[in-house]
């Protein structure tokens, strides 16, 4: 367990503001105590403090995963995110697309979202913006990145990809071994 | 008589130097009395100087000024208001001038072009405030009252195109003023820049190339001082001087300064804070938003004009090739005679 140096912690909060922009600090200063970032084999994980605390209880080579994985760095350096950090982003998260329940399925197999499938979208998303894609009962689905902006999407064409897909909860059954 | 009476006055004079009018120097002091300047070339008593230097200065002072006025009285004196008044001549003494003469100001870019093409601009003196015929009022031409005067003016605009009907000619208006005001600062930036001789690209903005930062000169030191087989192990340093930060990655051998570790999960909180803080701040954009951003050309080398000539130049430098597969009888190419 070690902690993030100062440049991979920036690059985790940079990552995170793509998505929840300033509620990003809602994340780190919360009132049910102090949580913190922990790297262990290139995946980063969000703990609580009391959780670490018992976690030095633990053999590190015998320990599988603790508190919440946010994601992992990539060989080249970047930061990615997993889709065991949903549950701390869909709440925050500024932007969102709800999906019909037809297009539902297509999603959770790691396609993107085509126009047609589309249902829902937060006024004023820009291009390129980080967003988590909801049900239509607001369940939080996966996440991804707009390939359109709201106004742009008036005017697409039914088959055209709205969001790109970058994580999806059938994750957890399609690549259950990579994940952690 | 006159002899032995003259020694007297003289006399009489030595003893009260001080109520006399007449000053008798070896040599004549030179004045102008156009700058009221007195020049003493007489050499100076040293031993008075040394012994008594305040008395001998201010006497020696005295003395030189009573000159200067015996001078000014020999002037035409006028009496007005029961002022005497003398007018003093042209000053013929040429005082050196303490300070460079200023440049004149260079040109700015449309001055040049309008002096070029004779352009005049009719400049009357421009009043502050302008007759306005609609309002029947006096408008000021600039200022928080102009704007209101206009927005009362243009309360409402006719649209004539059908299909920009959504759009908000206010906005548009405002835009476009916006526009200008931008455009013209960079012209006035650039009219700046071409008057103290920077080098900016010809299209956009400068980047950091242009205007090198201590930071890079520094770099560039470091960088070349390691540049050698051993690393840089053997190469003298300057007096003072360090090792570039920042470049610790790129340069093989430079050992990076160990990061400060937080000493507890409080203070690796507001590590952590601070940290999302200055992202939150930071200028670059972190979200790619859809901005257009102007695409700059590289700025091509003037083309000579006939391609010829070019060849022909090129002849002393480059080894002379054939005709490159391109058979013209007229261009001469170097090279050996086949025969």
């Amino acid at each position: 367990m070690k902690r993030l140096t100062e440049e991979k912690t920036k690059l985790v909060l940079e990552k995170l503001t793509k998505y929840i922009g300033t509620n990003v600090k809602l994340l780190l200063d919360r009132p049910d105590g102090v949580y913190c970032f922990r790297e262990r084999k290139g995946r980063v994980y969000y703990v609580s403090e009391k959780i670490l605390s018992l976690a030095s209880m633990v053999n590190p080579d015998k320990l599988t995963s603790i508190g919440t994985c946010f994601g992992k760095f990539t060989k080249s350096g970047k930061f990615r995110l997993h889709i065991t950090a949903l549950y701390h982003l869909a709440p925050y998260v500024q932007h969102k697309i709800w999906v019909k329940p037809s297009a539902e399925q297509q999603f959770l197999y790691g396609h993107h979202i085509s126009k047609s499938g589309l249902s829902r979208i937060t006024e004023n998303t820009p291009q390129y913006q980080g967003v988590v894609i909801f049900s239509t009962n607001n369940i939080p689905l996966g996440f991804g990145v707009t390939a359109k902006s709201t106004m742009d999407c008036k005017y697409a064409d039914p088959m055209a990809t709205i969001c790109f897909h970058q994580a999806d909860i059938g994750e957890y059954i399609r690549s259950e071994d990579s994940l952690i | 008589m006159d002899v032995v009476n003259s020694i007297l006055q003289n006399d009489i004079q030595k003893k009260d130097t001080h109520k006399s009018t007449v000053v008798n120097k070896d040599t004549e002091i030179e004045t102008d009395l156009g700058t009221l300047l007195a020049l003493d070339y007489n050499a100076l008593d040293l031993k008075a100087l040394k012994s008594q230097p305040e008395e001998y200065l201010r006497s020696l002072t005295r003395d030189n000024v009573q000159i200067l006025i015996n001078k000014i009285w020999e002037l035409p004196v006028e009496r007005v208001d029961e002022v005497t008044v003398a007018k003093l001549p042209k000053q013929e003494f040429i005082l050196p001038r303490a300070r460079q003469i200023p440049k004149a100001k260079l040109l700015t870019k449309w001055q040049q072009f309008a002096k070029e093409k004779g352009i005049k601009t009719k400049r009357k003196s421009k009043s502050k405030v302008k007759w306005d015929e609609e309002l029947q009022k006096w408008i000021p031409t600039f200022g928080y009252k102009r704007n209101k005067a206009i927005e009362q003016k243009e309360w409402l605009v006719e649209l004539n195109n059908e299909g920009k009907a959504a759009e908000n000619p206010f906005a548009d208006a405002k835009a476009a003023k916006e526009e200008r005001k931008s455009k013209n600062e960079l012209q006035r930036l650039r009219n700046i820049a071409k008057a103290k001789n920077i080098k900016i690209p010809k299209v956009g903005l400068p980047t950091k190339e242009h205007f090198a930062d201590s930071q890079q000169l520094s770099q560039a030191m470091t960088i070349a001082r390691t540049s050698t087989a051993s690393l840089g192990k053997f190469q003298d340093r300057l007096p003072k001087e360090k090792d570039a930060k920042g470049i610790a990655k790129q340069v093989p051998g430079m050992k990076r300064k160990a990061e400060e570790v937080p000493r507890n999960l409080q203070e690796e909180k507001k590590r952590n804070t601070n940290l999302a803080d200055n992202i939150l701040k930071s200028n670059t954009k972190i979200l790619r938003e859809d901005f257009s951003v102007p695409k700059t050309k590289p700025a091509k080398a003037e083309k000579s004009k006939k391609k010829g000539k070019k060849a022909a130049k090129a002849k002393g430098i480059k080894k002379p090739k054939a005709g490159k597969g391109e058979r013209n009888m007229r261009r001469k190419v170097g090279g050996r005679k086949r025969r």
